[in-house]
């Protein structure tokens, strides 16, 4: 992970949206700067020119101050400004235009204390069944062992693996309390509620190794509940997903040798990694610089 | 029994003059359960400063290990025990409990009952010439109420797994499944906010009949405008918070689901309730109190600046009654802006809409009040007094911390911010040096009332200044922290890359926050010494125009050696024409 890019204002912004937030924080802090100048001028004017001195005294008649309606007026014009000229419409922009179910990988998160569980469709682009009447320690989805749309689904732990240039809709949800879906350098935060779904996208545009921090106090272990996210380019995304798709099941020569490429031994034994859907791991971290 | 200790103090105070009703009351019913607003007022004083210290310790505490995370803390790592600090390295459990307890303490224990009964206890019926409240027993079970809360609070500490560790806000479903310190939190909210409605119930009708004759509505001092529109907030906030606190002390000890859905499973168990509940439910009802409650903690602190600064300008609030229509408006507004604390929880775009809105709409009467004060100054005469220099610097603090409010109100900047250290930054450059630096403007401008002496002028410049370059030391950087994107409550931050980007600035804050415990010092020895060896004064040292100046310093039981009649407007100073530059209100001819 590149370490150098963290410093003391806005990290780095990789995603497709972001630009619009970033550019709004930005003009935030300009207007909020301007107003405290502006008005810290004329606080250090009025303490100096109207200190209590020899000869000095106070006016009676109130000031019939016309300049400060014009401030308080433009003060409300800039504000209507940035809440209905930016704000609203990139929220709206946001919230409102996720991108084209069909074109998305799609990615089911949920979290407990203090890991973050994914699930991947894989191959056949749809989540095995999920029951939390099934989940264990082997099992921390709760995956239906029986269900067919789960054979090829990867599961994953605090490892969050998206190629770049590909519009992700993860679907986040939680299994005790809450937490909060927080990737700072993809300007993506989502509460993840027990009960509740909530559907967030991103479309990265640069590859990398990034962080995904809790962002909401969920216990002892909130501090440490963090996952590595994996910016991948199309190849390396492809490789990880062959080598993590789990092994086919029973024999699967007999079973299922239309699944095996020619060339390609199938036996889970022969395998550069085995990854059971229980044991997930990731490449090592230097392929990611 | 009201008009019955009223007739008795309005004949004492005609009859016998002050402190003196003919018969002496044993120590305990004058100091201890004393119905006396101004006994009740100091006893809410004193026990909010004591909680402040306490909490400000709590926090100075965490400063250690987010500074030097992992570090054995000197001293005081050995003392606290092996369960909270193993090797004298805090315990993460131990870290939560500090900060759950550090907020919740803060707010209310220390501030609001500062802010609110202390100083509206004792300042409010002497400005409006009242000789004491309108219930005074009442008021003496408010206090009798609050205070064992604080002590469950406190001893929530002992509790089998510590006190509350789930965030001053509590969220469920994590508090409910948290330790019994929650359960003691629960309660203690219980018993605080019964007091805080007692308290409101008798401001409203206090302010409303008890008025000098005279003190027309829009003679009332600011202060008490202030207060009465902050006791209607606590009497129409606090009572879902209290509901809401019953039903999440049913769901942990009852079993009961209000705020659990179903289908939990916690370490690897399910849990066995029945589920069905929301958890968001409960976000809504406590931000339902806990907005208002904001403006509960800052309307009576720009009640107090504005005395303070009209009296040191020598001239007449600019916009006295602009202010009371804003901060009318602010209270009326500050029912609708809640669920702008909740835009990550994944609420519809017409909800986030119309709350963004609402937040924008209420920063308007925010903006007229600064500009107001502001005005205030422009053609004055100031007097840089101590009050005056906390009121002085209130000013630009509120400022920063109003306007960076804007970019968490709207919500697609919040995306970024919420949860960061930059709302952390945010609401404490509200709170602490906007709030308290009012509070201490306060205890500075009263405390000649309230004990007939003045505190150290030297001792209290050095608390100022020792005050404002730490606090600005401690909060500051926060900004830079939550632009980096770090998440709150971590208890250890450079667990991520951004957070070891910023850590150095950590170790900047926590010396800061060291620092300003340090200047606590010099205003805990001036307060105390001050009873003793403080310039004795009279009636009026500041040469002030509100009713409270009219009072003895101290004033005695029923307050008023005769009965104070109003002539004028609250803050008639540099009258043309007149010897003094102030006119009293109680005063016929200037």
């Amino acid at each position: 992970m590149d370490e150098t890019v963290y410093g003391w204002w806005l990290p780095p912004d990789v995603s497709t949206h972001g630009a619009k937030i970033d550019q709004l924080i930005l003009i935030l802090h300009w207007f909020m700067a301007l107003l405290f100048v502006g008005w810290g001028i004329f606080f250090i004017y009025c303490l100096i020119k109207y200190r209590q001195r020899p000869g000095h005294s106070a006016v009676y008649a109130p000031i019939h101050a016309i300049a400060t309606k014009y401030i308080e007026g433009a003060v409300v014009v800039v504000e209507v400004f940035l809440l209905f000229g930016l704000s609203t419409p990139v929220w709206l922009a946001y919230k409102n235009s996720p991108p084209d179910d069909a074109k998305a990988l799609h990615i089911k998160l949920v979290a407990e204390q203090f890991a973050w569980n994914l699930q991947y469709p894989g191959k056949d682009k749809k989540f095995g069944r999920t029951d939390e009447g099934l989940i264990s320690g082997d099992n921390p989805l709760g995956v239906d062992p029986e269900d067919k749309d789960g054979k090829d689904d990867i599961i994953t732990v605090n490892q969050l693996h998206v190629p770049v240039h590909t519009p992700v809709i993860v679907e986040v949800s939680s299994k005790d309390v809450i937490h909060s879906f927080n990737i700072p350098v993809l300007r993506v935060k989502q509460d993840t509620i027990p009960g509740q779904r909530i559907p967030v996208w991103f479309e990265a545009t640069k590859a990398g190794h990034y962080e995904l921090a809790c962002a909401q106090l969920c216990g002892l272990g909130h501090y440490r509940m963090r996952a590595d996210v994996f910016i991948d380019t199309p190849e390396d995304y492809a490789k990880w997903e062959s080598e993590n798709a789990p092994p086919p099941q029973e024999a699967p020569a007999a079973a299922a040798p239309e699944n095996a490429p020619a060339g390609n031994s199938p036996g889970p034994d022969t395998r550069p990694q085995d990854h059971g859907p229980s044991e997930p791991k990731s490449p090592p971290l230097e392929q990611h610089k | 029994m009201s008009v019955d200790t009223h007739a008795h103090a309005t004949d004492s105070a005609h009859g016998h003059g002050h402190g003196d009703h003919g018969h002496e009351l044993p120590f305990w019913r004058k100091y201890i359960f004393s119905v006396d607003h101004k006994v009740i007022g100091i006893q809410y004083a004193v026990t909010a400063l004591v909680f402040l210290f306490f909490g400000f310790c709590l926090m100075m505490m965490m400063r250690w290990q987010l500074a030097y995370p992992g570090q054995p803390l000197p001293v005081l790592g050995k003392l606290l025990g092996e369960n909270n600090m193993p090797g004298g390295v805090m315990a993460p459990e131990f870290y939560n409990q500090l900060g759950a307890m550090h907020g919740t303490i803060m707010v209310f224990l220390g501030v609001v009952p500062l802010a609110v009964g202390g100083f509206g206890n004792f300042v409010m019926p002497l400005q409006i010439g009242a000789p004491d409240m309108a219930f005074p027993r009442l008021n003496l079970a408010s206090y009798w109420i609050f205070l064992p809360g604080c002590i469950l609070m406190i001893a929530s500490f002992l509790a089998p797994g510590g006190a509350a560790q789930s965030g001053w806000t509590s969220y469920p479903p994590l508090s409910v499944i948290a330790p019994a310190g929650q359960t003691f939190w629960l309660l203690s909210m219980v018993l605080i906010i019964t007091s805080s409605l007692l308290g409101s119930i008798n401001f409203i009708v206090t302010i409303v009949h008890m008025r000098a004759k005279g003190l027309t509505f829009w003679r009332l001092p600011f202060f008490v405008h202030a207060q009465l529109v902050t006791s209607f907030l606590l009497l129409l906030a606090f009572p879902p918070l209290e509901a809401a606190s019953v039903l999440q002390l049913m769901d942990r000890v009852a079993h009961t689901s209000f705020f659990l859905p179903s289908g939990l499973v916690v370490s690897g168990e399910q849990l066995k309730v029945a589920g069905g509940g929301s958890p968001l439910l409960w976000q809504h009802l406590f931000w339902f109190l806990a907005h208002p409650e904001v403006y509960v903690l800052i309307l009576p602190a720009m009640g107090i600046i504005a005395e303070v600064i009209a009296n040191n300008t020598r001239k007449p609030l600019w916009g006295y009654r602009l202010l009371v229509y804003s901060v009318i408006f602010l209270g009326f507004m500050s029912f609708v802006v809640w669920a702008h604390h909740m835009f990550m929880t994944g609420m519809g775009t017409t909800m986030s809409t119309f709350f963004q809105t609402t937040t924008m709409i209420i920063s308007i009467p925010s903006v007229i009040i600064l500009t107001c004060f502001l005005m205030s100054l422009y053609g004055g005469n100031i007097r840089f007094t101590t009050p005056m220099l906390f009121a002085t610097a209130f000013l630009p603090m509120f400022a920063i911390g109003g306007l960076t409010g804007l970019p968490l109100g709207l919500t697609a900047s919040d995306i970024y911010l919420h949860d960061t250290f930059y709302v952390i930054g945010h609401f404490h450059y509200v709170v602490a040096p906007g709030t308290l630096f009012a509070l201490f403007a306060g205890i500075y401008y009263w405390y000649p009332k309230a004990t007939g002496r003045q505190m150290s002028p030297l001792l209290g410049k050095l608390h100022f200044w020792f005050s404002f370059v730490f606090i600005n030391f401690v909060f500051m950087p926060m900004f830079f922290q939550g632009m980096a994107g770090l998440s709150r409550r971590l208890y250890d931050p450079t667990v991520y890359a951004h957070g070891r980007g910023v850590q150095a600035l950590n170790v900047v804050i926590s010396w800061g926050a060291w620092g300003l415990g340090l200047s606590q010092l010099i205003f805990i020895v001036n307060f105390f010494m001050s009873l003793k060896t403080g310039e004795k004064v009279a009636e009026n040292p500041w040469h002030s125009t509100t009713l409270e100046w009219a009072a003895p310093s101290p004033p005695g039981h029923g307050n008023f050696l005769t009965e104070p009649v109003v002539y004028r407007e609250p803050y008639e100073y540099s009258v043309p024409g007149h010897a003094n530059d102030y006119s009293p209100q109680f005063v016929a001819e200037g």
